[in-house]
């Protein structure tokens, strides 16, 4: 991913592409973005006309006895009404830029997480979330700032240039000439700058990367290294890329802090030169002093739109590359739309039918082939085998959170594929070892599959998950607010989960690994609940202790995506063969 | 903040020429306005082409002086800012590596990163800032005041008013602004938060048909941030128009007063262009002002994060006489108890036991029950609350830490890689480990096969983490790299949870046969696992509920009667 990230579509075709797209996002707010245009123009127009007012107001203060009051408060009276009217389009421009960058990006944050919610899993189990989170939020702010900010700038600054010219030769073409040859020096010098101060920046970058690793894993990895006393080894490790970071960035920070000198020295020769010019030409009588004023003006804010500019090109890269990274997300392929006109199945019996399924993650990895598996009603299934077997994968086919290659599954009789998922889904119940709890309260989380349980229902259930104890004991009972369930230990996560399904009582159910934490007698108390829960309801259980599995209807022993051995305890330790060897395995001396 | 300042003190000399440079720069600009007063009043007024021409040479020499003097500054303070960050950040990382494990978890290592990296960076980036400018903007603005008054009391009295006035706008409009702009990044914390969560409950928030009440409640925490930035905007659009419509309305009373006093003969006209000069520096310099508050507010938070973390003590003495032990591998506990700082109820109670050398110690309980907490008080990474932990016979807070930790081989619950290769990870534990030791390593912790069947064996890649080795595999190289120590000590803290029980088996076997006999601690959860140990501790609430022989317990320890029964039933045993 991180490739991806760094990959900035350079090429023209393609930043047009993503142009078109977001106009897409802006076409609603195409009145207001031609009120800032207009804004913008007005705001232009009229902070280029003071220096010429202020010019015109100094030509009526002579000398001594030579001063023309009445022309001078005329005008002044003109630069008061053109000041309020700058300031007020200005502040408008700004109110209405802000509504427009704050709307696209709420649109396009919508946006997104309604296509993350539609996501086939396929594509999230692939990209780590810290992507995607960065795309909506970091990429969908960068947008907004840079797309629409640079682009109310880019009009100013292009106005600005356009208008500083015509004022400057509206009063002479001389320094205006002067002005308009001596100004790209700047430019040049900050270019120059910029490109040789870039390589630093990128070595910067690059160390910057390394020493974040070594933090990252020096820290995560802490106690490894507190526990073999190799702290002063790491330290040094540390300090010798914390000593490259500082030679290259103290020449970053150097090199590119020198732009903001040389330019200004460029535009102080640029001014000198302005006022000899304008000098000359006021003796010879062709401009007034206040003309001459309004010159050096001109002379000293000519260039900065020019800089500006420059910033902002870089800035729209950026922010289209920005777009791009979100764009991409909310144009993502959703997963499979569920069939027109579905079956819908009202009651779940628990008869569950897999035929010849074949599937795979990746093409040429074949994970299940041919799998076949029928459970009656109300039977308990248990799957076993080591790591990497395909146990999690056939959850993942049941629930439809992967589709098959080949073959059906069946649910009462009914392809899952015939069905929308949400009514499949509502047949199941499901926990899975990686527990996810969500901010908000216990009873929040708890009440997730049925927010309309009552608060009796809801402890009933944390009572049967063994779940009750350890809540009362937080802080607020049962409206203690978790975030991410950080303060909470692994185990009482999973209690946490149980008690949601404990409390939705699906007709189906689903766990994996689900008590992998939690202490083997409260796993079998937990087992007793289950017991007379999953009375009448089928359940699947995938588990690594063999004490969880023994009293399953059926035991399926998978081994490299396929079922190697079925059958239940007994029949399986009789049969010798690999269940056999795993639970016997158990007991062996050392 | 304070702690951090002092480490400013190696910086001293730079932070002192870098303002200094940077106030004699703006001398310069300071001068400009008076210059262009006089080639105004003499050059044009006089005539006087050669004088045009001289201050026109002063212009570019001016010029020319100022690029030097800012170059330097720039470089004093680019140097200061780089150093500074450079030795915060050695100084913070090395004193995290050093915190005591209690410290540790109370710090909590999710931000220290951000701590490290966009924490300092961000202080490196204000100390620039405020070496360059700090000085030098107040110094623009009150120079131009006070050039305003050698110029013409009568009309200074205009900037000695427009000054505070702009300040106020400035500065009063940031004081509303910022607390609204921190509850916009709480809402903007929110919203991703709400991404987040519900990237990674993905499947739960499926299972239970969620997404629409997910996707209203996104929707309505987006808007609410929308709103909440609209508002901010409000106050923050104000800024440039109220300080444009200000400095321009200064300048026109300015012109008015200016011209007053020309018709008196108390001021030139290219007096009057020099104030209007003056005037028009005062407005950049303030917005540059107001700008570098906010980096320096910001700095600052950063810097007061940084330093919480040099505020944490490490949290352990060290014991500086190296105690000389006759390096056995007795483990003594006395009395033990221990409660975690930040309260709660005791993590151990009264654990009183002897460990002989090379005996197997197996320790079982449940979920919370002090397992882990016991054995690690044996290489100190807490303290005892009360009572003592004997290695050798000696107190463990008698023995240089070092020392300790170079007899005790422990194995975490969860196994820690680091980026490198195999051979790097295992010499991790020791530093001087051959080919061969490393081969034997990974033999007894069943690692070998698996290594062997790597392209480059030893040379094979580890990523960060270990992530491209499954859960089992981790865990016996993490193994091996504590055998590899040939430690004294050998403690497994439930090491061997994603490992089947055949191999599970074999590891325990080859453990036994170690040719240096460690004392071996092995914690699970598993009964097999502890089966045939010497000696088992049963704990449960941080309290020792037996001791003694598998059989023994059997017969005289409730807890672990219902332990061993809930996992192994009669029957199977008879098998």
């Amino acid at each position: 991913m991180s490739i991806q990230k760094n990959k900035k579509p350079v090429d023209k075709a393609s930043q047009i592409k993503t142009l078109k797209k977001v106009l897409h996002y802006i076409k609603d707010y195409r009145w207001l973005l031609i009120g800032s245009i207009l804004f913008a123009a007005v705001v232009c127009v009229l902070t280029l006309w003071l220096p010429i007012l202020q010019g015109q107001a100094i030509d009526k203060i002579v000398s001594k006895g030579n001063v023309d009051f009445k022309g001078l408060v005329h005008i002044l009276m003109i630069i008061v009404v053109t000041v309020l009217i700058t300031a007020l389009a200005q502040w408008l421009q700004n109110l209405v830029n802000n509504k427009v960058a704050y709307h696209v990006v709420r649109d396009l944050r919508n946006a997104a997480f309604k296509k993350i919610e539609q996501l086939p899993l396929s594509y999230l189990d692939a990209h780590p979330s810290g992507d995607l989170v960065s795309r909506v939020i970091a990429d969908a702010d960068q947008f907004s700032d840079g797309l629409l900010m640079g682009f109310t700038q880019l009009f100013s600054g292009v106005l600005m240039i356009l208008g500083t010219l015509i004022f400057m030769f509206s009063i002479d073409w001389i320094i205006a000439l002067v002005v308009v040859i001596l100004t790209p020096l700047s430019l040049f010098v900050a270019r120059f700058i910029a490109s040789h101060s870039y390589k630093h920046f990128r070595r910067q970058s690059e160390i910057r990367g390394q020493q974040t690793a070594l933090i990252d894993e020096m820290i995560s990895g802490q106690k490894a290294v507190q526990a073999y006393g190799r702290e002063e080894d790491v330290c040094k490790r540390f300090d010798d890329i914390n000593d490259r970071l500082r030679d290259t960035s103290l020449k970053a920070t150097f090199y590119s802090s020198l732009t903001n000198p040389c330019t200004r020295f460029v535009n102080s020769i640029v001014y000198a030169a302005a006022a000899i010019f304008g000098a000359f030409l006021t003796l010879r009588g062709r401009i007034t002093v206040g003309q001459l004023s309004s010159a050096l003006s001109y002379a000293n804010q000519y260039s900065k739109p020019f800089n500006e500019i420059s910033g902002v090109v870089t800035e729209l890269q950026n922010s289209i590359a920005c777009a791009a990274r979100i764009l991409e997300l909310i144009e993502l392929e959703p997963e499979k739309a569920d069939p027109q006109h579905p079956v819908t199945v009202d009651h779940f019996d628990g008869k569950v039918d897999i035929d010849h399924v074949y599937f795979q993650y990746v093409p040429e990895r074949p994970l299940i082939q041919d799998f076949n598996l029928h459970v009656k009603p109300g039977s308990k299934i248990a799957i076993v085998g080591p790591t990497g077997c395909g146990k999690t994968t056939l959850i993942n086919l049941l629930m439809r959170f992967y589709d098959v290659n080949k073959g059906d599954i069946k649910v009462e009789d009914t392809s899952i594929y015939d069905m929308t998922r949400r009514n499949l889904r509502s047949g199941f119940g499901m926990v899975l070892q990686d527990t996810w709890i969500k901010d908000g309260t216990v009873r929040e989380n708890i009440a997730m599959g049925r927010p309309d349980a009552s608060d009796e229902e809801i402890v009933t259930a944390a009572k049967k998950a063994h779940a009750d104890e350890f809540i009362r004991r937080l802080g607020d009972g049962y409206d203690t607010y978790l975030t991410g369930g950080g303060d909470l230990s692994e185990g009482q996560r999973q209690l946490l989960c149980i008690a949601r399904i404990m409390l939705a009582m699906p007709p189906m159910i689903i766990l994996d690994e689900a008590t992998s934490s939690i202490d083997t007698r409260t796993e079998m108390l937990i087992q007793q609940s289950f017991d007379k829960l999953s009375n009448g309801r089928t359940s699947f259980i995938v588990a690594h202790r063999l004490s969880t599995i023994r009293s399953a209807d059926q035991i399926l022993v998978m081994k490299d995506g396929n079922i190697i051995e079925t059958g239940n305890h007994q029949e399986l330790l009789k049969k010798g063969g690999f269940y056999a060897k795993l639970y016997n395995s158990q007991f062996q001396q050392s | 903040m304070k702690k951090l300042l002092y480490l400013m003190k190696d910086h001293l000399k730079e932070c002192i020429l870098a303002p200094l440079f940077k106030c004699l720069e703006a001398c310069v600009d300071l001068i400009v306005p008076l210059l262009m007063a006089r080639l105004i009043d003499i050059g044009i007024g006089g005539n006087n082409t050669s004088y045009i021409v001289k201050i026109g040479i002063l212009l570019i020499v001016l010029a020319a002086c100022g690029l030097a003097l800012s170059s330097v500054a720039q470089w004093f303070s680019a140097k200061a800012a780089v150093n500074f960050a450079a030795n915060v950040r050695s100084k913070a990382f090395s004193h995290i590596e050093h915190l005591s494990f209690s410290k540790q978890d109370s710090l909590g290592t999710a931000t220290l990163i951000t701590r490290l990296t966009s924490d300092v960076n961000m202080l490196q980036t204000g100390v620039n800032m405020t070496l360059r400018l700090f000085l030098r903007s107040p110094f623009i603005v009150f120079g131009s005041v006070i050039m305003a008054f050698t110029v013409d009391t009568h009309a200074a009295w205009i900037f000695a008013a427009a000054v505070p006035l702009l300040a106020i706008v400035v500065y009063g409009i940031m004081a509303i602004t910022v607390p609204l702009y921190k509850k916009v990044q709480a809402r903007l914390d929110k919203v991703t938060q709400a991404t987040r969560d519900n990237l990674t409950g993905v499947r739960v928030i499926r299972a239970f048909n969620l997404q629409s009440s997910e996707t209203n409640q996104f929707l309505d925490q987006n808007e609410k941030l929308t709103q909440q930035s609209k508002h901010v905007g409000l106050f923050s659009a104000l800024t440039n128009p109220l300080t444009y419509i200000l400095i321009n309305l200064a300048t026109a009373l300015l012109l008015y007063v200016g011209a007053i006093r020309v018709n008196v003969g108390a001021l030139t006209q290219g007096q009057v262009i020099a104030l209007v000069n003056y005037m028009a520096q005062i407005l950049v310099e303030l917005v540059k002002l107001a700008n570098l508050i906010v980096t320096i507010s910001r700095s600052i938070a950063a810097g007061n994060r940084v330093q919480a973390i040099l505020d944490t003590p490490i949290g352990m003495q060290q014991s500086e006489s190296p105690a000389q032990t006759d390096r056995e591998g007795s483990v003594d506990f006395d009395h033990v108890s221990l409660t975690y700082e930040g309260g709660g109820d005791p993590a151990l109670s009264d654990i009183t036991f002897k460990a002989e050398p090379g005996q197997t110690i197996g320790i079982i309980g449940g979920t919370g029950s002090g397992k882990s907490s016991l054995v690690n008080l044996i290489p100190r990474f807490y303290d005892v609350s009360s009572g003592s932990v004997k290695v050798d016979g000696v107190d463990v807070k008698d023995l240089p830490m070092a020392d300790l930790r170079q007899e005790v081989g422990i194995v975490l619950q969860k196994p820690i890689l680091f980026a490198g290769t195999i051979r790097s990870n295992l010499q991790f534990g020791n530093p001087d480990a051959t080919d061969q030791e490393i081969w034997q390593a990974l033999k007894d912790a069943q690692a070998e096969d698996f290594v062997r069947q790597k392209p480059k064996q030893l040379d094979e890649a580890v990523e960060q983490g270990g992530r491209n080795f499954s859960g089992g595999q981790r865990q016996r190289l993490s193994i091996a790299r504590a055998l590899i120590r040939k430690p004294r000590i050998l403690i497994l803290d439930d090491s061997s949870s994603a490992l089947d029980f055949a191999t599970d088996a074999a590891l325990r076997e080859a453990i036994h046969h170690l040719s240096y006999h460690p004392t071996t601690f092995i914690v699970s959860q598993r009964v097999a696992s502890i089966l045939y140990a010497d000696k088992i501790l049963v704990l449960a609430d941080g309290r020792l509920m037996g001791e003694g022989t598998h059989e023994e317990l059997l017969k005289t320890c409730q807890v672990y009667r219902e332990i061993y029964e809930s996992q192994i039933k009669k029957e199977d045993m008879a098998q």
